[in-house]
């Protein structure tokens, strides 16, 4: 099986210590994995600016980079379910409708399709999962606290592969943290407070470390964090899975 | 807001609203409280998410049946005795309030809730044309008495605390200095709403559904508010939009069953009150009002906001609107919803505020009729670009952007120079011109890119 690997741009450069346990993972799982170096981002940015037409570029070196994978994986549930809805370029609706058939968020390619049951894993810490809603309620990685439905959670299930590591459980389980994407600079006083929330929920529970499986949900609560000087700090769910500590 | 000043957008507003934290804080845990409230309902109900499908579907029959049912519904309204008037804009709405009014020569009207008036500035109109206006619903008589508009759909006074009301009633019922006691202060409200029900010739109403097949409109209140007032008055206006209909009184099965958990976690509202027909000697008007309702319905993208049966649920489920509070989104209609409704009647003036949402899609899941809320937000981004409502600013940031990330090369580059920056200079990134580290801190910049690490470690294998 040959997995074509999208870091998401923001991710790329600041974030490769992501990148690198995703890919580390996937070749652990057996699975062949390539990077297209051509490969930039996925265009949400603009689109959910409001300036989806401004997209193009983006969304044409998708295609050129992952058009011939017979899977794309990333560590983004947000990255993923953007262009799972949105990617289309003129005259490429075939090759659109296939990578976004076959594009996958990195937690529900482990359990939908390696159907990952065992892990080498060890994490011991205790943990607070931020499932980032465009994972959760776009790609329905978890069942959402507003359906009257069973519970499930693909990223829950995963975690509780991991030797050692101790979920904490949140009084809001699902609420949003306030990243929003260009909202958390055109909002910035909603969004930091509910960064601001969001942290509190796992400091009140005594977390050392908040998990999800989108880094810019992270990096806006690790930036909130690390000006309070808190000693609770962010980690992708791809190192977790990934470590052996 | 005073006509003239330039009306301050969500941001801005939503800023003021958190320089004071405690407040928000207060703010969010009161309305989470009723999203929990509203979450143990409906989990009393196995059916719910049943229950919400069959509702988004009767609406959607509606929608695509609107013409003849309004058409059956004005026949049967006839037919039971009441008079029907259409009105195509909000001045034509206030306009024929005002008309049956002053015909039976009133000067005082008592008002149950009615977010259509909201909508349409009755108040105002009516005030202006010598006729008081007493809103019945306790929570709006309040902000009516502080000269505010409601801040939420079904809460409109939710944003005030009862010391603060205390205070209130105090200047203006009378009520002892630093009494705040809900249960002096609701009896206070009482005995002056009494007073009011009991001298009023003339009652407004909204309308929650209108129902096709009986000709009769329900009114779902807490407070019996709606009924005192249409009991005493010798007229009775119910003012109410074109998409309210539904087909048929079955309907309602399951339409109160999801009202009232929906939006306040009540099993059903304490009073569904049905008017059909006048009593003898009253005279009934229906006011059916489209202000931009018709238009709607021809847009595909845009159409499904018309199933809004006005719960509020998905104000209380926002985070954003938990934390901005209802006047940020300077329109009657705020929160989510309100901000895919506003801008389809005014773009310029409320082009801010889908951009008051992260998208993430809580709204959708508890709307009862299922409305894409979140997507409509989306969407409503993608057309206020289009038609120029945004910032240059924003086109100019959102432009280089585009140059960054259309380009491997370009942003390989790109991302090199700003990671140097955020390395050895990181304080001409973090500058006042730079909202992110207002209140947070960048990311730390790695010495090396993940594709660069890639090229190093595998790319060779």
């Amino acid at each position: 099986m040959t997995v074509g690997l999208f870091i998401p741009c923001y991710v790329d450069q600041f974030y490769p210590r992501v990148g690198i346990a995703t890919l580390e993972l996937l070749e652990k799982c057996g699975v062949q994995v390539i990077f297209p170096p051509a490969q930039t981002c996925c265009g949400q940015p603009m689109a959910n600016a409001g300036f989806e037409y401004l997209s193009d570029g983006c969304n044409a070196l998708f295609v050129k980079n992952f058009g011939e994978c017979e899977y794309v994986v990333s560590p983004s549930g947000s990255c993923v379910l953007h262009v799972k809805d949105h990617l289309h370029v003129a005259g490429g609706d075939e090759k659109c409708e296939k990578i976004r058939s076959r594009i996958y968020e990195l937690t529900e390619f482990l359990t939908d399709v390696l159907k990952l049951k065992s892990l080498e894993a060890s994490f011991k810490h205790r943990v607070g999962l931020h499932q980032g809603c465009h994972g959760q309620r776009g790609l329905r990685l978890a069942q959402m606290s507003e359906l009257v439905a069973p519970h499930f959670s693909k990223t829950e299930q995963l975690l509780a592969l991991v030797d050692g590591l101790e979920l904490v459980s949140l009084d809001r389980k699902d609420e949003c943290c306030g990243f929003g994407g260009t909202f958390s600079i055109s909002e910035e006083a909603v969004s930091v407070k509910m960064g601001k929330d969001r942290v509190a929920d796992h400091q009140r529970h005594g977390a050392e470390y908040i998990t999800g499986s989108d880094m810019s949900c992270l990096m806006h609560l690790e930036g909130i964090l690390k000006r309070q000087q808190s000693p609770l700090k962010v980690v992708h769910i791809a190192e977790i899975l990934n470590s052996s500590q | 807001m005073t006509s003239g000043t330039k009306q301050k957008d969500h941001a801005t507003l939503a800023g003021i609203f958190n320089d004071d934290e405690a407040r928000v804080d207060w703010h969010d845990k009161t309305l989470w409280f009723v999203r929990h409230k509203r979450d143990l309902a409906a989990r009393q109900l196995p059916e719910w998410e049943q229950l919400r499908n069959n509702a988004s579907q009767i609406k959607n029959f509606v929608l695509s049946n609107l013409h003849e049912l309004l058409l059956d519904f004005e026949r049967n309204a006839i037919f039971n005795g009441a008079h029907v008037h259409w009105a195509e804009t909000p001045e034509e709405h206030n306009d024929i309030v005002k008309n049956i009014i002053a015909r039976h020569g009133v000067t005082k009207v008592v008002k149950s809730k009615s977010m259509l008036t909201e909508e349409c500035h009755l108040n105002e109109h009516l005030e202006k044309n010598g006729i008081e206006v007493v809103d019945t619903d306790l929570g709006e008589r309040i902000v009516q008495l502080a000269n505010e508009p409601p801040s939420h759909i079904v809460l409109p006074c939710i944003h005030w605390k009862k010391e603060e009301i205390g205070e209130l009633f105090h200047q203006h019922l009378g009520t002892p200095k630093g009494v705040s006691d809900p249960v002096v202060l609701t009896s206070a409200a009482r005995q002056h709403l009494r007073e009011q029900f009991m001298t009023s010739k003339a009652a407004i109403t909204g309308g929650n559904f209108a129902v096709a097949e009986t000709g009769e409109v329900v009114v779902c209140t807490n407070e019996g508010n709606a009924d005192l007032g249409v009991q005493l008055a010798d007229v009775h206006i119910v003012c109410i939009g074109i998409e309210k209909i539904i087909p048929a009184r079955k309907d309602l099965a399951i339409f109160l069953r999801l009202l009232a958990r929906s939006a306040t976690g009540q099993p059903i509202t304490t009073y569904s009150s049905h008017f059909r027909r006048p009593r003898a000697g009253q005279e009934m008007h229906i006011v059916l009002v489209d202000n931009g309702r018709s238009a709607r319905l021809g847009s595909d993208d845009y159409r499904a906001g018309l199933k809004c049966i006005r719960c509020g649920a998905c104000f209380n489920t926002c985070p954003v609107y938990r934390r901005s509070g209802g006047h940020s989104y300077h329109t009657a209609v705020a929160g989510p919803i309100g901000s895919i409704l506003a801008p389809a009647l005014d773009m310029k003036k409320y082009a801010d505020l889908p951009f008051a949402s992260t998208l993430c899609g809580s709204c959708s899941n508890v709307c009862p009729v299922k409305i894409n809320i979140h997507e409509q937000l989306y969407k409503w981004r993608q057309d206020l670009v289009r038609n120029g409502h945004v910032p240059l600013s924003k086109r100019l940031g959102v432009g280089m952007m585009r140059i960054a990330l259309s380009n491997v090369r370009v942003f390989r580059m790109g991302g090199w120079i700003v990671r140097r920056i955020m390395e050895h200079f990181p304080s001409i990134l973090t500058g006042s011109f730079n909202p992110w580290s207002k209140q947070r801190e960048l990311p730390a910049a790695p010495r090396q890119s993940f594709r660069e690490w890639y090229k190093q470690n595998r790319a060779k294998k």
